[in-house]
């Protein structure tokens, strides 16, 4: 078990904050040295490279990086140190290019989205512009207890018909608290209440889904007994979702600070590889979905935005996009991190590719 | 090879079928059986299988169930619990052959 840190990895000057350590760090591990194929000859021995969008289904777009949280596992690095943050002539951008691309689900996401001194007006404008948008707002859940600005937002969404996408990676508070801070457990089952109480999980059209991510060094799996669990030790407290979704922990960032420090890279990696699924990988969230940076930058998914590696397109920005059509026919940019996504199930953010 | 057991031979254990496939195909077939649910739930045999393991003290499948056991959302709890009957039953395995000793102390005595 190891402890958890309190800062971001880059405001502590970790070398794991840089995109192309983590890569290092990989290759090291067993990449390098061939003992595992690199992602990119995998998917070419399977014939499904290159690797290819079908259409913008999902705009998910990344408004900033803080957060009142700094999760063991977080991708992002986010926490309350980090100050990237959209603009709010971004965000007008954002909501002008919905309609263009034809995207027909705007995924709002972080660090904490709801942190976001626009948040409410952004999701207002695109609930009032786009009536039947999907509109998905990934919630760490304690920032609805965090503090009385956010007190209203169960109603807010509720009336906004926003679908709550919540990160409760256990059903009992030992393994959440490890991976999300202490008192965590006990702050999301608060406002999970406060949205059951709304009709969340149970009144049509307010959708709740809970997220699992394991709280160690292990793929998620034997999703049906979980959710069971799930709904079992929820149901107690009288709160209800809709479905549980698994998310595989992805081997970068703070989730590969963990790996390293208590020495599961390799045994972790070897079974990310091993449990390579062709027919996951055929439909991987890439395929699907246009991730926008905090500055307007565009790539394939919100993990690679982490890595730094932009679309393999000429146009790389949001500002730049004229032909939505040619947007589509890019190579979806690949890397060793992506066998996380390809592993069993499959697994992205709405839950199992499978 | 530097020592008895190696952890990585537990994901080699379909290797078995090298030199008889027949026989290891019969027996993986079996073990998958016995292990889906039926009257008792897979969660259920893999707690059976976690103490069982620790009783022959298979360090493979001590891995193997821990490791299922967790990934199902197992309590810490209960796979002590499932280890201390395991326990129970081989201490009182041990101790009830106490009852032979002191039937034989009887028998032999005047």
């Amino acid at each position: 078990m190891t402890d958890l840190a309190h800062k971001s990895l880059q405001a502590r000057g970790e070398r794991l904050a840089s995109p192309a350590a983590q890569a290092a760090t990989l290759d090291a591990a067993g990449f390098g040295c061939g003992r595992w194929p690199n992602f990119d000859a995998r998917l070419r021995q399977e014939g499904l490279k290159p690797l290819r969008p079908k259409s913008i289904e999902v705009f998910q777009v990344n408004v900033g990086y803080v957060c009142n949280q700094v999760c063991a596992h977080c991708h992002v690095d986010a926490g309350p140190d980090r100050r990237e943050q959209m603009s709010l002539e971004l965000m007008a951008l954002v909501l002008n290019c919905i309609g263009p691309s034809g995207a027909k689900t705007l995924d709002i996401t972080g660090g904490a989205p709801e942190m976001h001194p626009a948040f409410k007006e952004f999701v207002s404008e695109a609930r009032e512009r786009y009536p039947q948008l999907e509109i998905i707002v990934r919630s760490n859940l304690t920032i609805l207890e965090a503090h009385e600005r956010y007190a209203d937002l169960p109603v807010f969404f509720a009336e906004q018909g926003v679908r709550v996408v919540s990160s409760l990676p256990f059903f009992r508070a030992d393994r959440t608290d490890r991976q999300r801070g202490d008192g965590v457990f006990e702050a999301s089952i608060r406002a999970l209440k406060r949205l059951t109480e709304v009709g969340f999980g149970k009144s049509p059209g307010l959708i709740l889904d809970l997220v699992y991510n394991p709280a160690g060094a292990f793929l998620p799996n034997h999703m049906e007994s979980l959710e069971a669990s799930y709904r079992e030790a929820l149901g107690k407290e009288g709160i209800a979702f809709n479905q549980l979704i698994a998310i595989t922990n992805m081997p970068i960032s703070r989730y590969l600070e963990y790996l390293e420090a208590s020495g599961n890279l390799e045994d972790y990696l070897d079974e990310l590889v091993e449990s390579f699924n062709p027919e996951a990988a055929k439909g991987v969230m890439c395929t699907n979905t246009l991730s926008v940076g905090w500055d307007g930058q565009l790539f394939d998914c919100d993990f690679n935005q982490m890595l730094k590696l932009p679309v393999g397109h000429a146009v790389r920005n949001l500002a730049d996009v004229a032909d939505w059509e040619q947007l589509t026919s890019r190579d979806v940019v690949v890397a060793n991190h992506c066998y996380g996504c390809t592993a069993g199930a499959g697994s992205s953010c709405q839950g199992s590719t499978v | 090879m530097k020592t008895y057991y190696d952890p990585k031979d537990l994901k080699r254990f379909g290797k078995i079928a090298d030199w008889d496939g027949p026989l290891a195909e019969k027996f993986f077939a079996w073990y998958g059986d016995v292990f889906a649910d039926g009257a008792l739930t897979e969660r259920e045999k893999a707690l059976i299988a976690l103490g069982v393991a620790h009783a022959i003290q298979c360090p493979y499948c001590i891995d193997a169930y821990t490791q299922d056991l967790v990934g199902r959302g197992e309590s810490k709890e209960a796979m002590m619990e499932a280890v201390h009957v395991a326990g129970a039953i081989r201490g009182g395995a041990s101790l009830v052959h106490g009852v032979q000793m002191m039937g034989k102390v009887d028998q032999m005595s005047m």
